[in-house]
C-alpha cells in the first residue's frame, strides 16, 4: 500500500529537460500505466520512482514521506526490467532470494515466501536452473517473481514484455493482471509505448507526451474523452481518423476525429462517399480503407467479411455524437 | 537461446543430411587450418622436437651434428666410486635448476597475483564513467607498449644504486638511510625484477579485465541498488563472479608468459643467483658454457613443468575459452 503523489517533477541530464514538471498522483493500490512515445520520459519518471536517477527538482512523496533522496531499497519498491536483469551466475531460487538473504532474514522464511511467489508464478520447477536455461518468458516470471518476494508497496515494471514474442506477452500480461487482482494492496506502475498494453492492464493510464502529461484517466476516459488530438490519436488501434479543411470546417472545427467503428457504410446517401482502397479481413471483424479525397484513407470497421473490392465507390456516414471536434491548437471544442 | 535451441536439434537429429552437412564444414575447416598447422609445425613442432631430442644426446655447439644417444644421462647419471659411494649427476640433481625453478614459480605466482589484484582495481576504475576516460585508457597501455629491453634498460638506469632517481628520491624522502644496489644486491634483485615486471603487465592485466567487465550487464547493477546489496557485496557476489571467466584466461596466459621470463631479468639483473630463472639458465647453459645437449634437457623440462602447470590449472580452475558462464 502506497499512495504516490508526484509534485511538479523535472529531471534534466546535462542540458537535455527530460521531464518537465510532472503533477501525479497515484492512489494506493491503483494499476497506474504510463504510455507514450518513445523519448516521451516515461521510462525516466519511473526510474526516478525507483531511485535509481535523483530528481533534478520538485517533491516524491510515497505516503506522505519525501523520498526524493531515499537510496532505492528503502523505498519498498521492486522493480521489473524490460531486460529481465537476472544475476545470471545465480540460479531461479538464489536470484529471488537474494535479496532477503542480504537483508539476514530467516532461512526457512525465505524458503517459504520463495516457493509462494515460485508457485503463484508456475516456475517452481525452475527453481534449481540458471537463468539461461529459461526461456524468455519464464525469465521474466522469474523476475516477476523476485519482485513478489521483496513484498513490496509498489511495483514498477519497465516495459516487462517488450522483449517477448506476441504470444507470450499477451500469456504474461495475463499474468500480471492476476498478480495486480492476487496483490490489490500493492499500487503498481507500469510503462509500456504499447496503448493496447496500457488499455487492458490499467486501472487508469497517465499518457505521456515530450517530458509531460498530455492526460491522465481510466482507459475508457481516455478512449472517449482524449482531451487532445494527440491522446486521440495515441490510444486506440486502428488509430482514429482525422480529417481536416472543409469537412472539418463543416462541423465547425479545425480538426475532426472519428473512429472507425463510428463510421457506417450505407446504400443511402451517406455524407462521404469514396473510393474503396483496400480491405482487410481479419475474420470477426473488418476495415476497409475509402479514399474520399481527404489526403489520408478513411478506416471504416465493419463486422464480419468485408464485401467490398477495391475501387468500388461505396457512401460513408460517421455517428454525428461520436464525432470528435478539435480547435487549431489539438484542444477538444465542447459540444 | 536461439542458438542454443538449434544447436540442440542439430545435434539431437542426426539423419544423413546433417552428417554431410558436418563434413563438409569440416574439411572447410581444415582447409582453413592448414597453412597455421604448417607455420606451426615449422616454427614451434620442428625446433621443440630437436630440442628434446638434443636433451637425450652429449651434443655440443662446436658438435651440433655429431652429438650421441646418451639416453637419460643428462638429467640422471650416476657412478659408484670405488669406496662404494653413489654419486649422482645430472639435471634432475642440480641445485643451480632447483634454485631456477624455485626463482621462476615464486616470481610466477607473486608477480601475477599482484598484477590480478592491481589490473582488477584498474579496470574497475577504468570501467566507471568520468571525464577523460579514454586518455586514461590509452595512457595506461604505454608500459605495455614499450618493448621489454627498453622499459628494462630505463628500470636498471633508475634503480642505479649511484645515480639512480629511485635512490635519490628515496633518500630525501627520508625511507632509505643509505643508498641500496637494487638489482645487484641479493636481497632486492628479485623485488627489482617485480616491480617492473608489474609496472610492465598490469596494463595488460587490465585491459583483459576490463574487457568482461564491460561484458557485465548494467541493469544486473540496478536490480542490485533496488534489493539494496552494499557496493561491497555486489564486487564480490556480482562482479567477481561475472568477471571470473575473464580473470581465468588472463592470469593463464600472465602465468604462461610469467613462468618463460627472459629478457628482463637478462637486461636487469644479469648473473643474479636470485633471480635466475629457468630460462636464463637454460640460455647459459646452452651458449655461454657451452653445454648444448645439457641446456637443452632444461628446456625439455621447462615446457614440461609449464605443461603440467597449465593443464593443473585449467583443470582445477574449470577455465572455460569461449567467454565464460553465460
Amino acid at each position: 500500500m502506497a499512495h504516490i503523489e508526484l509534485k511538479n517533477i523535472k529531471k534534466s541530464f546535462g542540458l537535455v529537460d527530460v521531464i518537465k514538471g510532472v503533477d501525479l498522483e497515484i492512489y494506493s493500490g491503483e494499476f497506474m500505466v504510463f504510455v507514450g512515445p518513445s523519448g516521451c520520459g516515461k521510462s525516466t519518471l519511473l526510474r526516478l520512482m525507483a531511485g535509481l536517477e535523483d530528481i533534478t527538482s520538485g517533491e516524491m512523496t510515497f505516503d506522505g514521506t519525501m523520498v526524493n533522496a531515499l537510496a532505492p531499497s528503502k523505498r519498498g519498491i521492486a522493480m521489473v526490467f524490460q531486460s529481465y536483469a537476472l544475476y545470471p551466475h545465480m540460479t531461479v531460487y538464489e536470484n529471488m532470494a537474494f535479496g532477503m538473504q542480504l537483508a539476514k532474514s530467516d532461512k526457512d522464511a525465505i524458503k517459504k515466501r520463495v516457493e509462494k511467489a515460485a508457485e503463484l508464478l508456475q516456475i517452481s520447477q525452475y527453481l534449481g536452473r540458471l537463468p539461461k536455461q529459461l526461456s524468455g518468458g519464464q525469465r521474466q516470471r522469474v523476475a516477476i517473481g523476485r519482485a513478489i518476494v521483496r513484498d513490496p508497496k509498489v511495483f514498477l515494471f519497465d516495459e516487462p514484455l517488450s522483449n517477448l514474442d506476441a504470444a507470450l506477452r499477451v500469456a504474461t500480461r495475463l499474468e500480471i493482471a492476476k498478480l495486480h487482482h492476487a496483490m490489490n494492496s500493492a499500487t503498481m506502475v507500469y510503462v509500456t509505448h504499447d496503448q493496447v498494453e496500457a488499455m487492458t492492464l490499467a486501472d487508469r493510464i497517465c499518457v505521456l507526451r515530450d517530458g509531460l502529461i498530455e492526460q491522465v484517466g481510466t482507459p475508457l476516459e481516455l478512449y472517449e474523452n482524449p482531451q487532445s488530438l494527440f491522446v486521440a490519436g495515441f490510444i486506440g488501434s486502428p488509430k482514429m481518423n482525422f480529417l481536416n479543411g472543409e469537412i472539418a470546417s463543416k462541423f465547425g472545427a479545425n480538426t475532426i476525429g472519428i473512429r472507425s467503428e463510428h463510421i457506417e457504410i450505407t446504400d443511402r446517401d451517406g455524407a462521404w462517399k469514396g473510393k474503396v482502397v483496400h480491405s482487410e479481413n481479419l475474420g470477426s471483424d473488418s476495415y476497409t480503407y475509402v479514399d474520399i479525397g481527404a489526403g489520408e484513407p478513411v478506416i471504416v470497421r465493419e463486422e464480419g467479411t468485408s464485401r467490398h473490392s477495391p475501387n468500388d465507390v461505396i457512401s460513408i456516414a460517421p455517428i454525428p455524437t461520436k464525432i470528435h471536434r478539435f480547435d487549431e491548437a489539438g484542444k477538444p471544442l465542447k459540444h | 537461446m536461439t542458438v542454443e535451441a538449434t544447436a540442440g536439434a542439430v545435434s539431437r537429429t542426426q539423419p544423413k543430411i546433417a552428417n554431410e552437412l558436418l563434413k563438409s564444414r569440416v574439411g572447410a575447416a581444415m582447409w582453413f587450418l592448414l597453412p597455421m598447422l604448417i607455420a606451426l609445425a615449422i616454427v614451434a613442432g620442428w625446433p621443440l622436437l630437436r630440442t628434446i631430442y638434443f636433451s637425450f644426446t652429449n651434443t655440443s655447439l662446436s658438435s651440433l651434428y655429431t652429438g650421441e644417444w646418451i639416453g637419460f644421462k643428462n638429467y640422471l647419471n650416476w657412478t659408484t666410486l670405488k669406496s662404494g659411494r653413489t654419486v649422482f649427476s645430472g639435471l634432475l640433481v642440480d641445485p643451480a635448476w632447483w634454485n631456477a625453478v624455485w626463482n621462476t614459480v615464486r616470481f610466477a605466482v607473486v608477480s601475477v597475483s599482484l598484477e590480478t589484484v592491481i589490473g582488477m582495481i584498474v579496470a574497475l576504475v577504468l570501467n566507471a564513467e568520468f571525464k577523460g576516460r579514454g586518455i586514461v585508457r590509452a595512457a595506461i597501455l604505454i608500459p605495455w607498449a614499450i618493448p621489454t629491453i627498453v622499459s628494462a634498460k630505463m628500470w636498471s638506469w633508475m634503480l642505479n644504486d649511484q645515480f639512480g632517481i629511485l635512490n635519490d628520491l628515496f633518500l630525501r624522502l627520508g625511507l632509505i638511510s643509505h643508498k641500496v644496489a637494487w638489482t645487484a644486491s641479493a636481497d632486492t634483485a628479485m623485488t627489482a625484477v617485480l616491480i617492473v615486471d608489474i609496472w610492465k603487465t598490469t596494463p595488460f592485466m587490465a585491459l583483459l579485465i576490463l574487457a568482461g567487465l564491460q561484458m557485465v550487464p548494467k541493469d544486473v547493477y540496478e536490480a542490485a541498488k533496488i534489493d539494496g546489496v552494499h557496493p561491497v557485496k555486489v564486487f564480490f557476489k556480482v562482479t567477481l563472479p561475472l568477471v571470473r571467466p575473464a580473470v581465468m584466461v588472463a592470469v593463464i596466459f600472465r602465468l604462461l608468459d610469467a613462468m618463460r621470463i627472459f629478457d628482463l631479468i637478462y637486461v636487469l639483473t644479469p648473473n643474479s643467483a636470485s633471480t635466475k630463472t629457468m630460462s636464463v639458465i637454460s640460455r647459459e647453459n646452452l651458449f655461454d658454457f657451452d653445454k648444448f645437449a645439457y641446456g637443452s634437457a632444461q628446456s625439455t623440462l621447462l615446457f614440461l613443468i609449464i605443461a603440467v602447470m597449465t593443464a593443473l590449472y585449467i583443470w582445477l580452475g574449470k577455465v572455460r575459452f569461449d567467454g565464460g558462464d553465460r
